[in-house]
């Protein structure tokens, strides 16, 4: 989720005065507002619109939605002399791609540079996936001479002064002691070389996704052209990040300039490319998604609301997409465009005029059913987490090694529950200052290892039934009164046969068993166990796989 | 009450008590002592009288010091500062270090015992070594807190200046001594009580209707003693679901009373079924193991790569990723297999729907509405907003005419069925539906709208791999305890799974 902050008097300048009306039209354009204060208001951009990434943009696509303007045009100027950049072959397995442009005519001042600097974070945490997809750079185009190359080289060959810090640093030293090194240094473990740009000066301008130079990679307030970078691994997104960049610049009153990228598979690119793409659809297409009808003229102005241009060629309707848009992928998605300028507010619900049947699910049944019979009988039903802990387990089950574990677990849980009766015992424990008798069940699902061969994730899973009583001069009797009970009420027949359980105390305990299959255990807990669980009083438990209620003709 | 009815209302234990009770104030033990019925049963007998006025009286507290629990051990056993007085006595000197050993003292006792008869000044420090002061005083005499101790209890009010004294010292000391609060309840007759009192009690009246008393008629022509209806019954607790199943309960009848079918699975899934065939790009950050559940050590198994390439539901799947599917961009960047194979804990309800759909792919049995209510998973920090486990309410309707505006009737007639009539919608993302909503309801305390979920319409990315054509899908899936803590007011989400059997008792039931 990324929240962006805007200066409240700055945000007015641009789209006017801030009026509870205008707050629903931003929460309604897919930007829920966050927070209003005095000074500051804060929206919530969804990951699929980068392009909405600062304070011009989000400006600009807000006066679309409110029809004040349509499509931005970019007008994208030649390469000028010299304006190439070289990629090297041996950045083919570290960072194989970079894609680039050169503005001029800005006019920076300290908040623009401000927000330049926060676009360019936000775009490397959000499409640029912590720089590891597209790493940005920005360069005072005053510092440095054209061409540029694109180089891969040893760490140790690798020395210049970066920015926040006081000394030369080489490729190493970076990524053991400064502050970025450190924060991205996964990015470039194990890489033979290291890339960085560099200029028809020799001069390194930045080892990316680092580092800047300081001599070279700082834009300050009296920078007015600049030299920008975008390298990665996804050429699509690289060009996507450019793409944003350069429509806030644009926005900003920079003058585009491409440049000819050299060696980016084997060929030479002009970037950046800005002309809209071109996506054929069917109006009859978003009236059936939206179930509404509209007129091509209505098509063309919501999608002009949402800075889309729209053309007829020969009959058929072609979306223009604005190449900062990394959210239209598909003509379904020239639907929510649509519906967002219509108004999600304006459509009339509907009731489908479907005949289908209702159907609960047999467990969902089983499980209401048992619940019945057993509440009805005065138990408490309890539920409890499927995540429990090795420890917990191993108070009961003392032996028991097959733990289906999680990774990175926040919680002190990190294995799924073999069985309910660890967290029956739990809960009895934490409740020692609840009245007694305390009698309580759980139905639910248990987790164990399957080395099956037709098992998809290699764990099996099955409803269980645990009921536990807990009380002073608690016997045996009591819960086989309501394994009966429990059983009649179900109408199957089941047996009970003495078993040794380290569970359970010696000749307290049982198998119960439905025909020939061992459904469950039932015993008076043995003393260590309940010692383990700090519980002073005798508990009677039992515990039953409830799949023979599903699997047979009982 | 007029006297009389009041008369016919004592009970058994109210007619034993009154005669013994004064005009002037009088000690429950004395009143309990002469009517020859035990302490609780007289202070029950009060109670009862003090309702109908008959009584009234007076408490009075006083404070007592007694031993705490480490007191009666250390009155037996010596207190810390003893037994070193009498080793130092023994073996003249000990080193610090020492003391805990040599006097089997805990390491707090040990430092307690040499700080007290440091401060009394019998012993003095030197290197390291503890030894008796010389000429200091006589050892063998008891000192003031032994003395106090053997005393107690004591009431506070009356204890001597050196008395006082040893208390201040030893308070500050873990439960050496203590102070108790004593109530001393006093009880005398009202002026109605009075003149009762002073009236015949023993009416011939029924307490209990026997079957002896039904068989021989003896109740003809007598009164029942009447009952004072209006007095507190001790609490009872039942048997109950669980009131997070109750809720479910509820919200699965909804759905099934507008036809949709119950769709359960496994809670145990592959990241296929997860997110890539709900077409969730294989570097989205809900995929990192800060955010979900993987398991440790586990490889899950994909659908097979069947020869033809147009029925075989992982080509297609990578396809939709890759880019290619009816035209779609998809996520250009390569798609990989291994990732698909992590087996993880669902994070949402729609590994059902999707598992769902490829089954109804397969048989073409559309138009068909599903829904299930189950656990998901993610791997969170808790805290009282946060949980690792939660329920979604997960929806889905296949339909060749399902459109945007139904999508949006079905989830508010849901909601208005579970009691949320001021509902809105507004855009929001998700990977797997194009359009896609928010749904909030109107919180008319806070004043202010609270999300309840998400929904949308799949994409053809989703669709496509699973029907081989686009079909429109409605589907949501919805955060469900938030409505189980609205109806409880429940303020921490921990407290759905504490299993406190004290509040599951008084819990309320599910009831809209």
């Amino acid at each position: 989720m990324t929240i962006l902050t805007f200066n409240k008097s700055e945000l007015e300048k641009l789209i006017g005065k801030i009026t509870p009306e205008l707050e629903k039209r931003i929460t309604n354009m897919g930007t829920p507002i966050e927070e209003v204060t005095n000074k500051e208001l804060s929206i919530e951009v969804f990951p699929n619109r980068p392009d909405l990434l600062s304070l011009r943009n989000f400006s600009k696509a807000f006066n679309q939605y409110n029809k004040k303007s349509g499509l931005v045009k970019f007008n994208v100027n030649p390469p000028e002399k010299n304006y190439s950049i070289s990629v090297d072959k041996n950045l083919a397995e570290v960072r194989p791609y970079t894609v680039c442009a050169i503005v001029k005519k800005l006019k920076l001042d300290y908040s623009k540079i401000l927000e330049i600097i926060d676009i360019q974070e936000k775009l490397h945490n959000s499409i640029g996936r912590k720089r590891k997809k597209v790493a940005i750079g920005i360069y005072p185009l005053n510092k440095i001479s054209l061409p540029i190359r694109f180089i891969g080289k040893k760490p140790e060959d690798i020395k210049f002064l970066p920015l926040d810090s006081s000394k030369e640093l080489t490729g190493n030293q970076i990524l053991k002691s400064h502050p970025k090194g450190r924060d991205y240094a996964h990015l470039l473990k194990d890489a033979p070389v290291y890339p960085i740009f560099i200029d028809a000066n020799d001069e390194i301008l930045s080892m990316p996704p680092i580092i800047n130079s300081k001599k070279t990679g700082k834009v300050d307030e009296s920078t007015n052209e600049i030299f920008i970078e975008c390298s990665g691994n996804n050429l699509y997104y690289l060009n996507k990040a450019l793409n944003i960049l350069l429509f806030t610049l644009s926005e900003m009153g920079g003058k585009i300039y491409s440049m000819e990228v050299k060696g980016i598979d084997k060929k030479t690119l002009i970037t950046p490319d800005m002309k809209p793409q071109n996506l054929e659809f069917e109006i009859s297409d978003i009236e059936k998604t939206l179930g509404v009808k509209f007129t091509e003229k209505d098509i063309k102005k919501y999608l002009s609301q949402m800075g889309i241009g729209y053309e007829s060629i020969n009959g058929k309707s072609i979306a223009l997409v604005p190449q900062y848009r990394v959210d239209i992928l598909h003509p379904i998605d020239l639907s929510e465009e649509v519906a967002i300028s219509y108004g999600y507010e304006n459509f009339v619900p509907e009731i489908a005029d479907i005949s289908t049947t209702g159907e609960e699910d047999k467990t969902s049944k089983l499980k209401r059913t048992l619940g019945d019979i057993l509440a009805g009988l005065g138990l408490l039903e309890t539920s409890s987490y499927h995540l429990t802990n090795k420890k917990n387990i191993r108070k009961m089950h003392f032996d028991f090694n097959d733990f289906i574990e999680v990774e990175n677990s926040k919680t002190n849980r990190d294995v799924l529950r073999m069985d309910l009766l660890t967290n029956s015992l739990q809960i009895l424990s934490e409740n020692s200052n609840s009245a007694y008798p305390q009698k309580i069940f759980e139905i639910g699902r248990v987790f164990s290892l399957d080395e099956s061969k037709t098992s998809e994730t290699g764990v099996k899973e099955e409803e269980h039934l645990s009921i536990s009583i807990v009380n002073e001069g608690v016997s045996f009797t009591e819960l086989k009164q309501i394994l009966d009970y429990l059983f009649m009420m179900l109408n199957i027949p089941y047996t009970i046969e003495n078993t040794e359980n380290n569970n359970y105390i010696n000749g307290r305990a049982g198998k119960i068993f439905v025909g020939p299959v061992n459904v469950g255990y039932i015993g008076e807990i043995a003393p260590r166990v309940l010692k383990n669980w700090k519980i002073r009083m005798p508990v009677v438990s039992l515990e039953i796989d409830l799949d023979f209620l599903f699997s047979s003709n009982l | 009450m007029d006297e009389k009815t009041i008369i016919e209302s004592l009970s058994p234990i109210e007619r034993s008590v009154l005669p013994n009770i004064t005009s002037s104030y009088s000690n429950i033990n004395d009143i309990s002592k002469n009517s020859s019925v035990d302490k609780t049963t007289t202070k029950r007998a009060i109670g009862f009288l003090l309702n109908k006025d008959l009584v009234k009286t007076k408490s009075s507290s006083k404070k007592f010091v007694v031993l705490g629990i480490l007191g009666i051990n250390y009155l037996k056993k010596d207190l810390p500062e003893r037994i070193l007085l009498n080793k130092l006595t023994e073996k003249k000197t000990i080193p610090i270090g020492e003391i805990k050993n040599i006097c089997s003292l805990n390491e707090n006792e040990a430092r307690i015992a040499l700080g007290t008869l440091k401060k009394k000044a019998v012993v003095e420090i030197k290197e390291g070594r503890v030894s008796l002061l010389k000429g200091s005083v006589n050892i063998s005499k008891k000192m003031l807190e032994e003395i106090f101790m053997e005393k107690l209890p004591l009431e506070v009010d009356q204890m001597e200046p050196q008395d006082s004294l040893a208390y201040e010292n030893l308070k500050s000391r873990k439960e050496i001594v203590e102070i108790v609060e004593k109530i001393n309840i006093e009880v005398k007759l009202t002026s109605l009580g009075e003149k009762i009192s002073k009236m015949k009690l023993e009416g011939n009246m029924i307490e209990s209707l026997t079957p002896k008393i039904l068989k021989q008629n003896i109740w003809k022509g007598k009164k029942f003693r009447r009952y004072d209806l209006t007095t507190s019954v001790p609490k009872i607790h039942g048997g109950k679901r669980h009131f997070v199943e109750q809720s479910k309960d509820y919200a699965k009848n909804i759905w099934l009373e507008m036809g949709f079918k119950e769709m359960n699975g496994n809670m145990v899934d592959t990241g296929f079924w997860v997110f890539d065939t709900l077409f969730t790009a294989q570097d989205h950050p809900v995929r990192e193991m800060q955010d979900t559940f993987y398991l440790k050590g586990l490889r899950g198994k994909i659908p097979e790569r069947l020869k033809k390439k147009e029925d075989c539901i992982v080509f297609n799947v990578q396809k939709a990723h890759e880019g290619g599917v009816d035209g779609s961009l998809g996520w250009q960047s390569t798609w990989n297999e291994e990732d698909a194979r992590r087996v993880l804990l669902r994070p949402h309800t729609t590994s059902l729907s999707i598992r769902k759909l490829r089954e109804i792919g397969k048989n073409s049995k559309f138009p068909s509405k599903y829904f299930a209510l189950g656990k998901c998973f993610r791997n969170e920090t808790v805290d009282w907003s946060h949980g690792f486990e939660f329920n979604q309410a997960e929806g889905m309707v296949i339909d060749e005419n399902a459109n945007f505006r139904q999508l949006i009737g079905y989830l508010k007639e849901f909601y208005k069925k579970m009691g949320y009539n001021k509902i809105r919608v507004r855009p929001a993302y998700f990977a797997y539906t194009e359009p896609s909503l928010e749904i909030d309801f109107f919180h008319t305390d806070r004043k202010e709208w609270v999300e309840l979920g998400g929904a949308g319409m799949f994409r053809p990315e989703v669709t496509i791999p699973m029907f081989g054509k686009h079909i429109p899908v409605l589907a949501w899936g919805q955060g469900f305890d938030r409505i189980i803590t609205e109806f409880f007011e429940i303020k921490d989400l921990r407290e759905l799974y504490k299993n406190d059997i004290t509040k599951l008792r008084n819990m309320k039931f599910w009831r809209k």
